[in-house]
């Protein structure tokens, strides 16, 4: 996109939220330890199209990308992913109540 | 900052009012969250990392701040072979300081009487977060990537910085694996400072290039 028109640039910042950081304590990990690298969530960034910049906040895009990445790297099965998901949105209503104990 | 530029297309990243989505512990689950949750918990259940590995980068994270990249930044101004290791090899320089900057090339670009340096990363967020923390939300925007490469000037006027017509403005365009920080001009009138006082001039925007050192 560089090089694009755009509009002014907004400047209002946020706190990071602990599932913000811990997606990037993921991502960091997760190349540290060779399961993917920087290129491969790059790809599955961009693979992602361009309004997927619009629609989605940029760590809910890192997390999609972490995601998209492990499974290729086959560390865990869609199966299993839908699975585990399915079982923590049955945890609670809130991410504190869905973390498991 | 008005917020009438965010008339231009809705982000479900931000909240009703134009602020960006705050969100916390009591807040619904989305299903990005579930995500994390699942891919943390699969993560850990496969042996691939532990709760600890996750809790002391979270934890040098937290730790990682602007005043880093302000230590550097003084150490350079009041020590000149210091200045000229940093600007040959800024990775290792930060590292004589103690700073941990990881496997990335860091080039230090140096702003003169003549010549304004910016950063940005055109691709997605790439940054010295060794040096300065976690990027601030604008650096990551379309808007400042988009721009910041096609018209510096105006990207500057809008944080405040006008330079002269004659200054030369240099963009960096970061990638994974080779990050730039700004080294700002020493402020006149700040020969009797200290290092450490130097070090309270130098701004995070200063290291970016969005900003200029404070003036004693």
């Amino acid at each position: 996109m560089g090089g694009l028109p755009a509009g002014a640039i907004p400047q209002d910042g946020h706190d990071f939220a602990l599932w913000e950081k811990r997606i990037d304590a993921l991502m960091v990990l997760c190349g540290g330890k060779g399961l993917f690298t920087v290129d491969g969530l790059r790809r599955a960034l961009e693979d992602m199209g361009e309004d997927a910049f619009e629609k989605h906040s940029y760590y809910e895009r890192w997390i999609a990308a972490v995601n998209q990445n492990l499974i290729e790297a086959g560390v865990y099965s869609l199966e299993e992913l839908g699975q585990r998901m399915a079982a923590v949105s049955r945890r609670g209503a809130t991410y504190g109540e869905a973390q498991d104990g | 900052m008005p917020h009438d530029h965010h008339d231009h297309f809705h982000h479900e990243g931000l909240s009703p009012s134009g602020h960006p989505y705050r969100s916390d512990n009591d807040e619904p689950l989305s299903y990005w969250q579930c995500m994390e949750i699942a891919v943390r918990e699969l993560l850990i259940e496969k042996g691939q990392i532990t709760p600890a590995e996750i809790a002391v980068q979270i934890d040098a994270m937290d730790a990682r701040s602007p005043a880093n990249g302000a230590a550097v930044v003084a150490r350079a101004w009041v020590d000149p072979a210091f200045k000229q290791r940093l600007l040959d090899n800024a990775g290792d320089a930060s590292r004589e300081m103690g700073f941990d900057i990881g496997p990335l090339n860091l080039i230090a670009v140096e702003n003169t009487a003549d010549t304004h340096n910016l950063i940005v990363c055109t691709l997605c967020s790439c940054y010295p977060r060794n040096l300065l923390g976690l990027p601030p939300d604008w650096y990551k925007t379309r808007e400042y990537r988009s721009r910041a490469v096609r018209e510096p000037r105006a990207v500057l006027r809008e944080f405040g910085v006008d330079l002269p017509a004659g200054t030369t403005v240099r963009v960096h365009d970061s990638t994974a694996d080779m990050r730039y920080i700004v080294l700002p001009a020493r402020p006149n009138g700040t020969d009797s400072m200290t290092e450490t006082e130097l070090a309270s001039l130098v701004t995070r925007d200063s290291m970016i290039g969005t900003g200029l050192p404070r003036q004693p």
